[in-house]
């Protein structure tokens, strides 16, 4: 049993308001192999300046500092790659770092960027990601990756990330969903949901039309997951530039409040040891005293069925930021949907469905954007833009494309994102006769979770209109 | 196509240095690439053959001894410490909480007797690099309550089954001094079923 200190429960402080002004992202895909690194983030540099009405030149007028998210040197045989990208971005002479949590990368980046201006030390930085994974084969593809594990305990086995994950799913279908195969089918509704909603993103690596017999007929990885259980291996870059309020406002009329905090938990999911579930806001003491009783094999937390990163990094963000209840005080939120069972494990480590209840989210109809049963709008959205399993997932792009799609429904701006016909033509894309528009409406505060390795980084995004905050300053 | 000892690269250390011998990179030809619809060039190969060269440091012992037939772990022995007691396998040299260094302790005798699967996955692929027969059979394992971590291996020879109890086998014969020198494999399993080189 692990315990925490007062002081490590402490809900951290920002010095000073942040705002989030802007944000852009490039196209992804597979592979761009006539594309260098720079040309897509110099695009998606440009689309965030294109969107407060800026050139690039006047946007960079106002940063001071840079982070850049790009997790896998490797990839890219090119250390320093963020000297490059910055080089090319013309931001010398700014100090700028290179931020690195896996999969959090992207989160990781903005969380950097945000405690830059809390601090005073900036009144604007920019948090930049991206990846390159389409330049080595996708089995040594798959090693590297995997190498985000023990080199000595885990790596060699072979292992590759959809079977850190597999080992969990296994155990989570046994503990919370009974080997019941109606939880094998709501698993499959995440995927189609997602790669659904890719389907109205011109920006979407992998849109697809397909059912739940589809994802549960299609060919396994690592049993019980397959093909469509799993997120893309995605090229691109993502940006998001934050502020003081003062510069916030001479950047744009409509500046979002940022809010962000991160927690951690062992790389080797084989290290975890047992520890009384840390409580959120909105659950009460001796809630999960009975967790085992009612789901045998349940009481080992975080075991494999819990992430302890996330639930602490909620925790943090929701004291900062005044949520209490997530599926009541926010409007939409974009969740690293790695794997279907990853999402479900999230559902519960955010405190948007209790431990052991994931699933009814997804079955109650709360996660879409319009409810399937209802043909309301659903509760509490998530992942419009497709996610991880449907849009991308560019590792050091990752949290930022997600903070950046939250942004836009905020705004009320996802269609002038989503819609234009000469976006997908630019792409190469086809939109599809069928798109809808997935604006979550009304939107006021929304949340994004980026989550690294099987839960060793995770940073929770949390946007507000200022308009509607929740706590005073 | 392996290499042949000529080609391989070997490391000593000596008077406390690494002593590197053999070859440990093989140079090879950038090729380019051509896009074959425009015929124009989109970029080039940059083929690498590298050997790295790693210190086990304090969890030296762990890889030595699996080729001896023993599956060491540690234990946090400090008075002062709320983790006293608990067992770390994987093999933590440190305590993780009082960060004393642990004591190193035999489990095998344990894990023969208590092992059994906590999850498990069955995989038709790997990432490169793996030498492993498909499909593999990765197994998470859990020993006693004194054992406060799950160890990751793979489960050789059976099916694996949540709760099954498993005991672990050894490369005893040419080891490799991974942790590919380390198996299990189903309770009541012949040693007449187990992997070349492997034994109880």
């Amino acid at each position: 049993m692990i315990k925490f200190s007062d002081k490590q429960l402490r809900i951290p402080k920002l010095m000073r308001p942040v705002y989030l002004v802007t944000a852009g992202m490039s196209k992804f895909g597979r592979a761009f192999p006539e594309t260098r690194t720079e040309e897509l983030c110099i695009q998606a540099f440009t689309a965030a300046s294109d969107f407060v009405g800026m050139t690039p030149a006047e946007l960079k007028q106002y940063i001071h500092t840079c982070y850049y998210g790009h997790f896998a040197d490797h990839f890219g045989d090119q250390l320093l790659g963020e000297s490059v990208i910055h080089d090319r971005l013309g931001l010398d002479p700014l100090g700028n770092i290179g931020v690195k949590t896996g999969g959090a990368t992207g989160g990781s980046a903005m969380w950097e960027a945000v405690k830059a201006v809390a601090s005073g030390y900036s009144d604007c930085a920019l948090a930049l990601g991206w990846e390159r994974m389409d330049e080595v084969p996708t089995d040594e593809g798959n090693h590297l990756i995997s190498a985000a594990a023990d080199k000595d305990w885990e790596t060699p086995l072979g292992h590759m990330y959809t079977g850190y994950y597999a080992v969990m799913a296994q155990r989570y279908w046994k503990i919370f969903g009974k080997e019941e195969e109606s939880f094998r089918k709501t698993m499959a509704e995440i995927a189609v949901k997602n790669r659904g909603y890719a389907r109205m993103n011109p920006h979407a690596h992998g849109p697809m039309k397909i059912t739940v017999e589809d994802v549960i007929n299609s060919p396994i990885v690592a049993y019980p997951l397959r093909v469509l259980d799993c997120c893309l291996m995605s090229v691109g870059s993502a940006c998001g530039i934050v502020c003081d309020e003062k510069t916030a406002y001479e950047i744009t009329d409509n500046p979002l409040r940022i809010y962000i905090a991160a927690g951690s938990h062992t790389l080797r999911v084989a290290d975890r040891r047992d520890m009384k579930v840390p409580l959120l806001p909105n659950e009460k003491q001796g809630q999960y005293d009975d967790l085992g009783k009612k789901f045998p094999g349940g009481n080992r937390y975080p075991g494999f069925t819990g992430f302890l990163a996330a639930r602490v990094a909620a925790y943090y963000a929701y004291h900062m930021s005044g949520v209490v209840d997530p599926t009541e005080d926010l409007d939409v939120v974009e969740l690293h949907d790695a794997f279907t069972i990853s999402d479900i494990q999230t559902y519960e480590d955010i405190g948007i469905r209790p431990y052991g209840k994931g699933r009814d989210y997804i079955e109650t109809g709360d996660a879409y954007v319009i409810n399937p049963q209802t043909k309301k709008p659903g509760k509490l959205p998530s992942n419009p833009c497709g996610g991880l399993i449907g849009c991308m997932h560019a590792v050091g792009a990752t949290g930022l494309m997600q903070i950046a799609e939250i942004g836009y429904h905020i705004w009320n701006r996802w269609d002038e994102i989503h819609e234009p016909e000469e976006k997908w033509k630019a792409f190469g894309r086809e939109k599809p006769k069928d798109w809808t528009s997935l604006q979550v409406k009304g939107a006021k505060r929304g949340l994004a979770i980026s989550h690294a390795g099987v839960g060793s980084h995770v940073t929770c995004t949390i946007l507000m209109d200022p308009n509607k905050l929740i706590k005073e300053d | 196509m392996p290499k042949t000892d000529e080609e391989k690269g070997f490391v000593d250390v000596v008077n406390g240095r690494y002593k590197p011998r053999g070859v440990f990179h093989i140079i090879e030809k950038n090729q380019p690439i051509f896009n074959k619809d425009s015929g124009k060039l989109a970029g080039v190969t940059n083929p690498r053959d590298m050997t790295y060269i790693h210190s086990y440091g304090g969890e030296a012992i762990f890889f030595e001894s699996l080729g001896k037939g023993k599956l060491m772990a540690t234990r946090c022995d400090n008075d002062k410490c709320e983790a006293k007691g608990s067992i770390f396998e994987p093999f933590r040299i440190y305590c993780p909480d009082c960060l004393r260094k642990a004591t190193i302790v035999d489990i095998t005798e344990k894990a023969q007797k208590m092992a059994k699967i906590h999850s498990f996955i069955i995989t038709h692929r790997s990432g490169a690099f793996n030498t492993l027969p498909k499909p593999i059979k990765f197994i998470n394992v859990e020993f006693d309550k004194e054992v406060v971590t799950i160890l990751m291996s793979v489960l050789s020879v059976g099916e694996p089954e949540i709760g099954k109890r498993v005991v672990p086998i050894f490369r005893t014969k040419d080891p490799t001094y991974t942790i590919m020198d380390l198996m299990f494999v189903l309770e009541g399993t012949p040693e007449s079923d187990l992997p070349e080189g492997f034994t109880y």
